[in-house]
């Protein structure tokens, strides 16, 4: 278990002062000045060196994004943090944002000196209206002590933050929907190539970061990149904040070791599992996009990037969303394909068309009113949105249809067989 | 973003005007953007036209919102109906916005659901004859280690049950407003049971963080 | 130059080619619904996607860009299975009403889903149902056989230059349509249905009236400006059902405006089909034989000085040198083409032409209109403006009551004024015309068909020289003109002859009574009362102003009934072309007036259309060639004189009611009032795009 002493969010939970003065008491904001000294390829390297990778789920090497950024630009360069948490099962920015916003904001400028950025713009879902508040309270704290703005630090680097709150539209998470709807449009994604480092937010250099991975960032300055890389496994080092739901004894987020068992993370942290460990039927692991998980690999998988790759799912945003044996499993991906289909924003022919498709054959599906060979038949719908749409909730969609018919496909099965034992019951 | 086909039709005003103390907000909200970049702020000043208008956006709002901005108005329509939070039809003073996705639901939502209908005698999508409550079901709301969730205008109920949604609602309807966050007084999304890490949480001068 | 492979064919491409062109060079097809080459890239159909070696998921070719090493499958399993579903997507929604649906037969859709698709349909799901939109009375939606390509938003955002498509909703929700519910406010609305690669918007009063394989396809030119935009004329039987675009890189591209496409309809209405003889006060119906000799007994023993002609806005070539040459031997020098007056100069030909030709503008980089709404008088040269005004770095001022012509234009003043402080370098705008690079002015007939007219093309030329406008590498002086006969009259000089009168000198001779007889030739916008008793012979083909105050009428041929030869603003010589015969008794233009000739014992010297044509290169030499718009020499033009700082006056006050086609036409009636309101000079101008 991960030490107290190598927790990064030590007010997780909001037990202590959010504001500036309780956060330079947990040690934020302090040498600043002096990391912005190291300079640009200082900061990259170590972010490089401490292995850190992306935190909103698709787990990209953070260093390596940040070198993407041009070296010298004529236009202005941007960090744009991707507060849209909005992925099912995922709460966690949420609780930095609420809780340890300065962590984020030292995070802005450090990374921002890092990308060669002159400011950030924080794009932060439209429901967490408090959060909000709150954050944009700490900013304001940050400028009225110097931390940010011009000479940021006292280190002679100018840094602007600007907060934006969004509206609706889980489809903001995903980078380049996110630059459209900041810049005043519908969050439909772009065509990559280009991609935001060399066109992003306004036609400027642009590198989008999840909240999670850029909080990080000073402390893993601070404290060295080896202390980061000394936790977890190879290429998947570092802590973690896990949201643990569903069918747990006590739901909760926790900042755990990368790699850590996903049993002894419910164990050790949500109460376990509701009537104990054998009563588990399943997981989604890391976020609603990711293929769900039967109790039988539960019992064994670590919880990082590759483990859970290799057990054909996801590490997502590692919101693990524990379901008990009560849990109808047809429905509970049904409710996700509905999310989906509510989710997506039209713009191209495979999503626009298939998530509603298969969310109606999910639905007949958890009636059993459906032929056998339509599980095969929705499966191929998967495939046919799976990589042939212009960003990845297509593919967020295809994969927990993937993941149940992969695992459950006889309970659905035995679904369709008992309705129609029914129908001839009624009949008869 | 409810469109207003196959519905309705709703009475629109004739035209809107952001008071004085919005419009100095708005002109904030554009000044945050770059020179030329002032689309930019669509989201935040359709916001401000909604929480002026009683939390739903008449046309003509959108109308004065693209005039500001100088941007064509379909382009303002099509924000409009894109983003779910804006209500394109008036909607009750408590606009209850009941979180249904897998981890809400996993959890009881199906009873917070049913808990509003029963004492509230309305479906989903519809609003209480005296005009205090709206129902609408929504998606994650992410705060799923606290679910289930509603969101009641901009704030979010967490924890909840069929009893503790009645009791949350008798309070609003009373005049109460009762503090955001979980009904069962949990610390954020820590365990119910007390949290299993941060207890020796050191303070500044923690050698660790030097 | 990046160099690839597609299906195992090596290329080596410009930069910035994409995928999906470098294959279309190679002759690979690679099906597409959204991509359109004069549009912005969408990439949203996904129909063009293709198998790229080492990367995870097939690629959009469209929006792709080619790089160096690609090694690309267009026919790959990979390749088809991935445009297999997508057309099954396309597919799952729509309602599949071919047998009921316009497009039917020439429908992207259906052709695509016949050669990439499914044998059968796999959703057993309720269709999707979205409310049809009023788009007004030229565009018909079926929108639940929309595909959401969105190339009807793009055109109408770019193209068009009204931002008022777009797509509301989200997901499967997403609608495409204006959202409050109105008629598109642009004269080239139209061109969505072509674009439409779907059943969604077609053409309403197209509606249900054919297939296209039971039509006979005409390659033609638009006369109903003086554009010449290039046309397809679909007809059956004796009947234009259906008027389409036809590519022209140099005029049009692939755009036609509202009344050119829609304007038929009144091709069939108050039709002139049958000679006339006005007896006792009232036009009554009479022989050719008879109306010919009652000219001939009315022009017997008239002096030339007492007849005169007037051609009129869509009289071809061959006609007006007929009658030119008719009234030669007749003695008379009274003739014009310029009904509406305007002080053009025939003596320069530079002096009369877009010399910089439409396609030029797009070299420009500076632009002052005078007096000129091109919007409305040349819809497609407005195109080309806004055209290049979306490149960048395109400065555009404008003389004349305010107007919206969808791109941001400076207004220097309402009158002629201002011209000589511009010429003169008393004007900051003087200045930009002066450091431009290839400067340019178009001079509207708002500006010339004014008493002062002359002084002003006058001052406009001196304005070019001083703005070095003219010179080895470039012109970039122009007229723009409203009347598709009226260079052609120009070139053939069908203006005064020596001591002959002109427009205004006829009508005034006819009023005093100087003018005994008046040849019209389709000449519909005089004023007639001016006519006075002079006696009228009218040939033309439709019942309009000219007509109705004739003494004589002879039903010629329209646009789409007789081959003929018309010359565009730019001086460009184009072919109409038959499509379909003369209604009753109506003949073609110049057989009637050759025999008219032999009647009047002036007997013309030709009795084919070839023999004519052969005729007029032999006395003009631009004819000989087709389709060219050649350099024209600059020379001097105008006459300097006293300017009134008078407004201008736009010539058009209604853009769908130009002359006696659209005046005939129901759709055009019907567009008239829908867009009265809308089309109103607006009080700003310029968009957002």
């Amino acid at each position: 278990m991960l030490r107290d002493e190598d927790r990064i969010f030590t007010n997780l939970y909001g037990q202590h002062d959010w504001r500036l003065a309780g956060a330079r008491a947990r040690g934020d904001w302090d040498g600043t000045k002096a990391l912005i000294a190291k300079g640009r390829d200082w900061i990259v390297d170590e972010v490089k060196k401490s292995g850190l990778r992306g935190r909103g789920g698709a787990g990209f090497p953070t260093g390596l994004k940040w070198s993407f950024m041009p070296k010298q630009s004529d236009r202005p360069c941007y960090l744009v943090v991707n507060a849209d948490e909005s992925e099912p099962g995922t709460c966690k920015d949420r609780d930095i944002i609420r809780n340890d916003p300065h962590k984020l904001i030292e995070g802005c400028l450090l990374a921002g000196v890092g990308m060669g950025a002159q400011a950030a713009f924080i794009y932060i879902r439209g429901e967490f209206y408090n959060e909000a508040l709150r954050l944009q309270a700490a900013i304001d704290e940050a400028y009225a002590a110097g931390l940010i703005g011009k000479n940021a630090c006292g280190s002679g680097y100018d840094f602007e933050i600007i907060l934006h709150r969004g509206a609706g539209a889980y489809i903001c998470g995903e980078e380049t929907a996110l630059l459209e709807s900041l810049e005043g449009r519908k969050g439909q994604p772009r065509l990559k190539p280009p991609f935001p480092a060399a066109v992003g937010l306004y036609g400027c250099p642009s590198t989008v970061n999840n909240v999670e991975t850029i909080a990080v960032a000073p402390t893993i300055l601070r404290r060295g990149a080896a202390w980061f890389a000394g936790i977890g496994r190879p290429k998947n080092e570092g802590t973690k904040v896990f949201c643990i739901s569903g069918h747990i004894n006590a739901p909760c987020n926790v900042e755990e070791a990368m790699g850590i068992p996903l049993r002894e993370l419910i164990e050790r942290h949500a109460g376990g599992v509701r009537g104990g460990w054998d009563n588990l039927l399943a997981v989604i692991p890391g976020g609603s996009s990711v293929p769900v998980i039967p109790k039988s690999v539960c019992d064994t998988v670590l919880m990082d990037f590759d483990a859970l790759r290799d057990v054909k799912s996801g590490l997502g945003t590692a919101a693990v969303i524990v379901m008990d044996k009560s849990t109808d499993i047809v429905k509970a991906i049904a409710r996700l394909s509905k999310f989906y289909k509510h989710e997506s924003c039209g713009q191209c022919t495979p999503c626009r068309e298939g998530t509603g498709w298969m969310w109606r054959v999910m639905e007949r599906m958890v009636k059993g009113e459906a032929e056998v060979a339509e599980i095969d038949m929705l499966l191929d719908v998967s495939y046919e949105i799976e990589g042939h749409t212009i960003c990845a909730l297509g593919d967020a969609a295809a994969w927990p249809i993937q993941g149940l018919i992969r695992h459950f496909r006889p309970e659905m099965e035995a679904r369709i067989r008992q309705y129609r034992e029914a129908a001839a019951r009624r009949a008869a | 973003m409810s469109g207003e086909t196959n519905e309705t039709p709703v009475l629109q005003p004739e035209s809107f005007a952001f008071t004085p103390e919005n419009l100095a907000k708005a002109k904030a909200h554009i000044a945050k953007y770059p020179p030329g970049r002032q689309a930019s702020a669509v989201l935040p000043l359709l916001d401000l036209a909604q929480r002026q208008c009683g939390n739903w956006l008449p046309r003509a709002a959108m109308d004065v919102v693209a005039e500001m901005l100088e941007m064509a108005p379909i382009r303002v329509y099509e924000v409009a109906t894109f983003y779910s939070m804006f209500n394109l039809r008036p909607v009750g003073r408590h606009y209850f916005q009941i979180c249904t996705t897998t981890p809400c639901w996993l959890r009881g939502s199906d009873e917070v659901v049913a808990a509003c209908r029963k004492k509230l005698g309305i479906e989903i999508g519809e609003t209480t004859a005296d005009g205090q409550f709206t129902l609408t079901e929504v998606e994650c709301l992410g705060a799923c280690v606290n679910a289930p969730i509603i969101q009641v205008n901009d704030d979010f109920y967490e924890d909840l049950d069929g009893p503790a949604t009645e009791a949350l609602i008798d309070e609003l309807a009373r005049g109460e407003v009762p503090p955001p966050g979980s009904v069962i007084k949990r610390q954020g999304s820590a365990p119910v049971t007390g949290p299993t890490t941060l207890h020796g949480v050191k303070l500044a001068g923690d050698p660790n963080a030097a | 130059m990046p160099k690839l492979t597609i299906d195992g064919q090596e290329i080596e491409v410009p930069p910035g080619t994409t995928v999906l062109q470098a294959a279309q060079r190679l002759g690979i097809e690679v099906p597409h619904f959204c991509f359109h080459e004069r549009l912005a890239i969408a990439g949203n159909c996904r129909m063009c996607l293709v198998e790229q070696e080492k990367a995870p998921k097939p690629i959009a070719s469209c929006a792709m860009p080619a790089a160096d090493n690609m090694v690309i499958h267009t026919k790959s399993e990979k390749a088809k299975k991935a445009r297999k579903g997508v057309m099954e997507f396309l597919l799952i929604n729509h309602p599949l009403d071919c047998p009921i649906c316009d497009q039917g037969g020439e429908c992207d859709l259906q052709d695509q889903a016949m050669a990439y698709g499914f044998d059968r349909g796999r959703f057993e799901e309720n269709k999707r149902a979205v409310k049809d939109k009023n788009f007004g009375p030229l565009v018909k939606t079926s929108m639940n056989r929309c595909i959401h390509c969105t190339r009807c938003i793009r055109f109408a955002t770019e193209i068009a230059g009204v931002e008022e498509l777009g797509a509301t909703g989200r997901g499967e929700a997403m609608e495409i349509g204006t959202y409050i519910e109105k008629a598109l406010t642009s004269e080239l609305s139209a061109n969505i249905i072509d674009l439409c690669p779907v059943g969604a918007l077609t053409s309403k009063p197209y509606a249900f009236i054919a297939r296209p394989w039971e039509l006979r396809k005409t390659e033609s030119v638009d006369v109903l400006d003086a554009v010449g935009s290039n046309i397809r004329v679909d007809s059956r039987g004796p009947q234009v059902l259906r008027i389409l675009p036809r590519l022209n890189e140099a005029i049009n591209e692939e755009w036609i405006s509202d009344k050119t496409r829609f304007a038929l309809d009144g091709l069939t209405r108050r039709r002139l089909d049958r000679p006339y003889l006005r007896r006792d006060g009232r036009l009554v119906e009479a022989s050719w034989g008879e109306t010919f000799a009652a000219i001939a007994e009315r022009l017997q023993g008239l002096a030339g000085a007492k007849i005169a002609a007037l051609a009129g806005d869509l009289a071809d070539v061959e006609a007006m040198l007929a009658l030119k040459e008719l009234m030669a031997s007749l003695g008379s020098a009274n003739l014009d083409c310029r009904q509406d007056g305007a002080k053009i100069d025939p003596g320069c030909r530079a002096g009369y032409l877009f010399n910089t030709t439409i396609a030029g503008i797009e070299e420009a980089d500076a632009c002052l209109l005078i007096g000129t709404n091109p919007r409305w008088e040349g819809a497609l040269v407005n195109a080309r403006l806004r055209k290049r005004y979306l490149q960048g770095k395109f400065k555009v001022a404008a003389i004349g009551p305010r107007l919206d012509l969808t791109f941001p234009v400076v207004q220097l003043g309402l009158g002629p004024e201002i011209l000589d402080d511009l010429a003169g370098g008393n004007h900051s705008w003087g200045e930009v015309l002066k450091t431009a690079k290839k400067p340019m002015l178009i001079l509207g007939m708002g500006a010339l068909a004014r008493p002062d007219g002359a002084a002003i093309l006058e001052a406009a030329r001196r304005l070019a020289e001083s703005c070095n406008m003219v010179r080895e590498d470039w012109n970039g002086f122009n007229l723009l003109h409203t009347a598709a006969a009226r260079v052609g009259g120009l070139e053939i000089g069908f203006v005064p002859g020596a001591g002959g009168r002109d427009c205004d000198a006829i009508l005034a001779g006819c009023e005093s009574g100087v003018i005994e007889a008046v040849y019209l030739l389709g000449a519909d916008e005089i004023d007639t009362k001016r006519l006075g008793r002079a006696f009228v012979i009218y040939q033309g083909h439709h019942g309009d102003a000219g007509a109705h105050r004739a003494d004589v009428v002879l039903p010629g041929a329209a646009y789409t009934e007789k081959d003929a030869l018309y010359v565009n603003t730019e001086g460009r010589v184009q072919a109409v072309r038959r499509a379909v015969y003369p209604p009753g008794d109506a003949r073609e233009d110049w057989t009637i007036l050759r025999a008219l000739s032999e009647v009047l014992g002036k007997k013309l010297p030709y009795d084919s259309l070839t023999q004519l044509r052969g005729h007029l290169v032999a006395a003009y030499p631009q004819f000989a060639q087709l389709d060219e718009a050649p350099r024209a020499a600059w020379g001097s033009f105008g006459t300097k004189g006293a300017i009134e700082p008078v407004p201008f006056a736009y010539p058009i006050g209604d853009f769908y009611l130009t002359d006696p086609i659209s005046r005939a036409s129901p759709t055009m009636a019907a567009c008239s009032e829908v867009y009265r309101a809308a089309h109103r000079p607006a009080a700003k101008t310029g968009t957002h795009g």
